[in-house]
C-alpha cells in the first residue's frame, strides 16, 4: 500500500490533534520570550499561517520579511517574533482596510446600489439578508433584487430573507433574466424612494465565462439606469476557501468590478486566510464577516482580530 | 496558474534529465517543488509533509540512484503514490439486501448536499432503482421547497413534513418508503459546522433513527487546509462510509481530497461536475493526481519514461550486439532487469531478438534464480569469455551454485544459441526492425 498505511491513520488523527496544543505551545513558548529566535520556531509560524490558507507563496513572503527583520534588528529574544508577524501581515492586510465607504452607514447617493457576486454556495443570499437587515435597522428602506433565476427555489429562500429583515422584495419567475430583475428593482427602488438595492446573483463557477459574461451585463444595465451604479460590488469568498480564492477574486474582479469582499462561515475553525493573499496581490478591502446563520450574524472586519485569530488554535 | 505550475516542474525536471544520477540534494529540490505544488492544491501542509517524506525515502534509494532518468521517476514515484492514496478502484454504494437502503448525506453548509441528493437519485433510477428524497433539512430557509423543486424538474419523489424537526422527517420518509414501496431513500440534512454541537448531536440522532446503510459526506473541491478538521470531525461523530467531492468543474485542484483520503480514509464515491441534476461522474484516482499534480497528462509522460527507460537499455544492448560484446555478464544483468520488472514473458519480449530464440531457449521464472547463481559462481573472466569455460571449470561452478553440470551446460548452450542468433541480426541489418518490436513491447 502507499502512504495511507505508513502515515497510519491513527498517527495522523494524533498529528491533528496535536497540531491544535503544538501551534498553541508554539506560540506561547514565542510570546514568554527569553528565547533566542531558531529555523524551527520560524517554520512553525510558517506552517501556522499556511494552515490559515493564506498560501505557501504569500507565506513565503511573510517570513521572509520576519527573517530580514530579525537579522538587521539584532533581535535574538523570540518574544519580538509575534509582534513582528503581526505588523508584517498587518501591512499586507493594509490593502484590505482601507475603503472608500464606512461597513454599516450608508452614503448619500439614493439609490445606493449594492451587486454580490460570488460562486456556488458561499453565501451570498444570506449576507444580503443580514446586511438588509442592518440597513433596515437604521431606518433605511431596502429593496432586494431576486436576480439569481437559475437555482432552484432561490427566489423562497430570499422571500424568507427580505420578511426576516423588514425588506422589499422584487422577483421574477425562474429562468427569467437576471438583467431585467435588476434593472426593474433599479427603477422601481428609484420610483419609490428606496435608499439600498441589493442584488442578489446566482452562485456561478468564475471559469464559466458566459455566466461570467452575464454578470457583466447586469453592471452594464443596472449602470445604464443610474450612472455610477452598482456602487458596491461584494464578493463573497466562503472562509474555508483554499487557493483558488485568489483566482476567484480576480476573474470576478475583471468581470464584474468588485469592490470589496465578504469573508463569510468565520464561525467554523477555517480561519479565512485566502483573504490575505488576495488583499496582497489585488487590493480588495474586506468588508463584511460573517460569522453565523443568523440576521445578526454579520460583522465590519477587524484586522487585528483577524491576525489574533490566525493564531489561536 | 496550472501552466505556471507545470513549466515550474517542468524546468527542475529538465534540469534532472540526462544527468545520469540523481544526487540527494537535487532530489530535495525536486521534492521541495512538489510540495509546493501540494500546497498550491490545497492538500494540507502535514498531509504534504508526510508524503514528501516518504517519497523521500523511496527517491533516494537504489531505484532511483540506478536509473537512467531519475527526475521521471521520482515524477512516478509520486503519481504513483498519489493515485494509491486516493484508492485504487471505484467504490460504489452499499444496498441493502433488505430495501429500502437508507442513505443519509451530510456536511458543512454550501458544499452542494441537497444538488447532490438530487443527482444521486437520478443516478439511481437511471440503474432501476425507485428512490425517495427525505427533505429533513429543516433549518436552511427554503431548504424544502429546494428539494421540492428539484424533485419537480426532475420526476423524483420528494417526501417532506413541513414543521417536523428533522429525526421525525427521516423516520417517517423511511416508513413512507416502505409502503410506497421504494427501495432506496436519500437523507437530506442541513449544513452544520462541526464545532456545532446541537447540530451534530442533531445529526447522530437521524443516524441513531434511520440507521443508514451508507453515510456520505460532501465536501466542496475548492476546500482549504481545514478540510483535514472538517473531515474529522464529522468523521469523529458520524463514521461516514464514502465522499463526494463537488463543483469539480471549476479550476480548483482538489487537494482537499487527499487531505481527506490520508485523515479519515474513507472512498472517494463520486464527484460533482456542475449544477444540473446530471452532473455526477465517477470517481478516477488517476485524473485527480493529475489535476493536483497540476501535470496534465502526467499519465503520458510517465509511460513516455518508460518506453524512453527502455529504449535507452535497448540502444546500449544493440550496440553491444553489433560489436559481438553480448557476455554472459550482459546476460546476468538481463536477468537482474528481468527480476525487477515482472513478468518474465512481457521482459522477454524487450530482449533484443527475444522473439526470434528458439522456444527452448525461454527461461521460466524459477530457472531464473538457478542461472542467475551459475552466473554469479563464475569469476569476470569467465562471464566475458564464456569459451574458456572447460570442464573443471563447469563443475566448480555447478557445486558453487547447488546446480548440476547438466544445468550448467544447458545455459552455456542456451548462452550460445542466444549470442549466435544475435550476430546473424546483428550483421544482417534487420535492427530497426526488431527496435520497433521492441517498442511495441514496452
Ligand atoms: N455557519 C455559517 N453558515 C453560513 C454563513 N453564511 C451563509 N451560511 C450558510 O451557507 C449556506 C449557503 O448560503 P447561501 O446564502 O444560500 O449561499 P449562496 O452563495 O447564496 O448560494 P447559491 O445562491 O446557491 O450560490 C446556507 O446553509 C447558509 O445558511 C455564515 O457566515 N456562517
Ligand atoms: N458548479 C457546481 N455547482 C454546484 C455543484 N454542486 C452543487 N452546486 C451548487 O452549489 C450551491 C449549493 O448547493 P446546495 O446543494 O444547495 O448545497 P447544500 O450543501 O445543500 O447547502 P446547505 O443546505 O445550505 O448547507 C448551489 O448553487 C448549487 O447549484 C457542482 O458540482 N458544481
Ligand atoms: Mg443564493
Ligand atoms: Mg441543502
Amino acid at each position: 500500500m502507499g502512504i495511507l498505511d505508513k502515515i497510519g491513520i491513527g498517527r495522523l488523527r494524533e498529528g491533528l490533534s496535536r497540531t491544535r496544543s503544538g501551534l498553541l505551545s508554539a506560540v506561547t513558548r514565542i510570546i514568554t520570550g527569553g528565547q533566542r529566535i531558531d529555523e524551527q520556531m520560524l517554520e512553525n509560524l510558517e506552517d501556522t499561517l499556511i494552515a490559515a490558507d493564506v498560501g505557501a507563496g504569500t507565506a513565503a513572503d511573510i517570513m521572509q520579511a520576519l527573517r530580514d527583520r530579525s537579522h538587521t534588528a539584532m533581535s535574538a529574544d523570540a518574544s519580538a517574533l509575534l509582534p513582528m508577524l503581526k505588523e508584517e501581515i498587518g501591512k499586507r492586510l493594509a490593502a484590505a482596510t482601507v475603503s472608500a465607504v464606512e461597513p454599516f452607514s450608508l452614503p448619500a447617493t439614493r439609490p445606493y446600489v449594492i451587486m454580490v457576486v460570488g460562486i456556488n454556495g458561499v453565501g451570498k443570499t444570506t449576507t444580503i439578508g443580514k446586511l438588509a437587515y442592518r440597513f433596515t435597522a437604521q431606518g433605511h428602506r431596502v429593496m432586494i433584487a431576486a436576480a439569481d433565476t437559475f437555482r432552484a427555489a432561490a427566489n423562497e429562500q430570499l422571500e424568507i430573507w427580505a420578511k426576516r429583515a423588514g425588506a422589499e422584495i422584487i422577483q421574477q419567475k425562474q429562468g427569467a433574466d437576471p438583467a431585467a430583475v435588476a434593472f426593474d428593482a433599479v427603477s422601481a427602488a428609484a420610483a419609490r424612494g428606496i435608499d439600498v438595492v441589493i442584488i442578489d446573483t446566482a452562485g456561478r463557477l468564475h471559469t464559466r465565462t458566459n455566466l461570467m459574461e452575464e454578470l457583466r451585463k447586469i453592471h452594464r444595465v443596472v449602470g445604464k439606469h443610474t450612472p455610477a451604479a452598482p456602487h458596491e460590488v461584494l464578493l463573497v469568498i466562503d472562509a474555508s476557501t483554499g487557493q483558488n480564492g485568489l483566482q476567484q477574486a480576480k476573474q470576478f474582479g475583471a468581470t464584474a468590478s468588485v469592490t470589496g469582499l465578504v469573508l463569510t462561515k468565520l464561525d467554523g475553525t477555517a480561519k479565512g486566510g485566502i483573504v490575505l493573499a488576495i488583499a496582497r496581490e489585488l487590493g480588495y478591502p474586506v468588508r463584511y464577516i460573517g460569522v453565523g446563520e443568523r440576521l445578526e450574524d454579520l460583522q465590519q472586519f477587524d484586522p487585528q482580530q483577524f491576525v489574533e485569530a490566525m493564531f489561536e488554535a | 496558474m496550472f501552466e505556471d505550475l507545470s513549466r515550474k516542474l517542468d524546468t527542475v525536471l529538465k534540469r534532472l534529465r540526462g544527468q545520469g544520477k540523481v544526487s540527494e540534494a537535487n532530489v530535495a529540490e525536486t521534492l521541495r517543488e512538489v510540495r509546493r505544488v501540494l500546497l498550491d492544491a490545497d492538500v494540507n501542509y502535514k498531509v504534504a509533509r508526510q508524503f514528501m517524506d516518504d517519497v523521500l525515502r523511496r527517491a533516494v534509494g537504489q531505484e532511483v540512484l540506478q536509473s537512467i532518468t531519475p527526475g521521471q521517476l521520482i515524477v512516478k514515484i509520486i503519481y504513483d503514490e498519489l493515485v494509491q492514496l486516493l484508492g485504487t478502484s471505484h467504490v460504489g454504494i452499499t444496498f441493502s439486501p433488505l430495501p429500502p437502503t437508507v442513505i443519509m448525506v451530510a456536511g458543512l453548509q454550501g458544499s452542494g448536499k441537497t444538488t447532490f441528493c438530487a443527482k444521486l437519485a437520478l443516478h439511481l433510477m437511471a440503474q432501476g432503482h425507485f428512490p425517495l428524497l427525505a427533505a429533513a433539512d429543516v433549518h436552511r430557509p427554503a431548504a424544502i421547497d429546494q428539494l421540492e423543486v428539484l424533485g419537480r424538474q426532475n420526476g423524483l419523489n420528494v417526501f417532506t413534513k413541513r414543521g417536523a424537526d428533522a429525526v421525525t422527517v427521516a423516520r417517517e420518509a423511511v416508513e413512507h418508503a416502505r409502503l410506497g414501496a421504494r427501495d432506496v431513500v436519500i437523507v437530506d440534512t442541513a449544513g452544520r459546522l462541526h464545532v456545532d454541537e446541537v447540530m451534530m448531536q442533531e445529526a447522530e440522532a437521524i443516524k441513531a433513527a434511520v440507521q443508514p446503510h451508507e453515510i456520505l459526506f460532501v465536501v466542496d473541491a475548492m476546500t482549504g487546509q481545514d478540510a483535514v478538521t472538517t473531515a474529522q470531525a464529522f468523521h469523529t461523530r458520524l463514521h461516514y462510509d464514502g465522499a463526494v467531492l463537488t463543483k469539480m468543474d471549476g479550476d480548483a485542484r482538489g487537494g482537499a481530497a487527499i487531505s481527506l483520503r490520508a485523515t479519515v480514509g474513507v472512498p472517494i464515491k463520486f464527484i460533482g461536475t456542475g449544477e444540473k441534476p446530471d452532473a455526477l461522474e465517477r470517481f478516477h484516482p488517476d485524473r485527480l493526481a493529475s489535476r493536483i499534480l497540476g501535470l496534465g497528462d502526467i499519465v503520458s509522460l510517465v509511460e513516455k519514461a518508460q518506453t524512453q527507460f527502455n529504449e535507452e537499455k535497448a540502444v546500449a544492448l544493440e550496440q553491444k550486439i553489433r560489436k559481438s560484446q553480448f557476455t554472459l555478464e550482459d546476460f546476468l544483468d538481463q536477468l537482474l532487469e528481468v527480476k525487477k520488472m515482472g513478468p518474465l514473458q512481457q521482459v522477454l519480449g524487450m530482449l533484443p531478438g527475444a522473439n526470434r530464440l528458439p522456444a527452448n531457449a525461454e527461461v521460466d521464472e524459477s530457472a531464473l534464480v538457478r542461472i542467475e547463481a551459475m552466473i554469479r559462481s563464475m569469476t569476470t573472466e569467465e562471464r566475458r569469455k564464456p569459451q574458456i569455460i572447460n570442464g573443471t571449470r563447469r563443475r566448480r561452478i555447478a557445486l558453487g551454485s547447488g546446480c548440476t553440470v547438466q544445468d550448467v551446460n544447458k545455459l552455456l548452450k542456451q548462452y550460445e544459441q542466444m549470442q549466435r542468433m544475435m550476430k546473424t541480426l546483428g550483421k544482417g541489418g534487420r535492427m530497426d526492425r526488431m527496435a520497433r518490436g521492441m517498442r511495441i513491447h514496452s
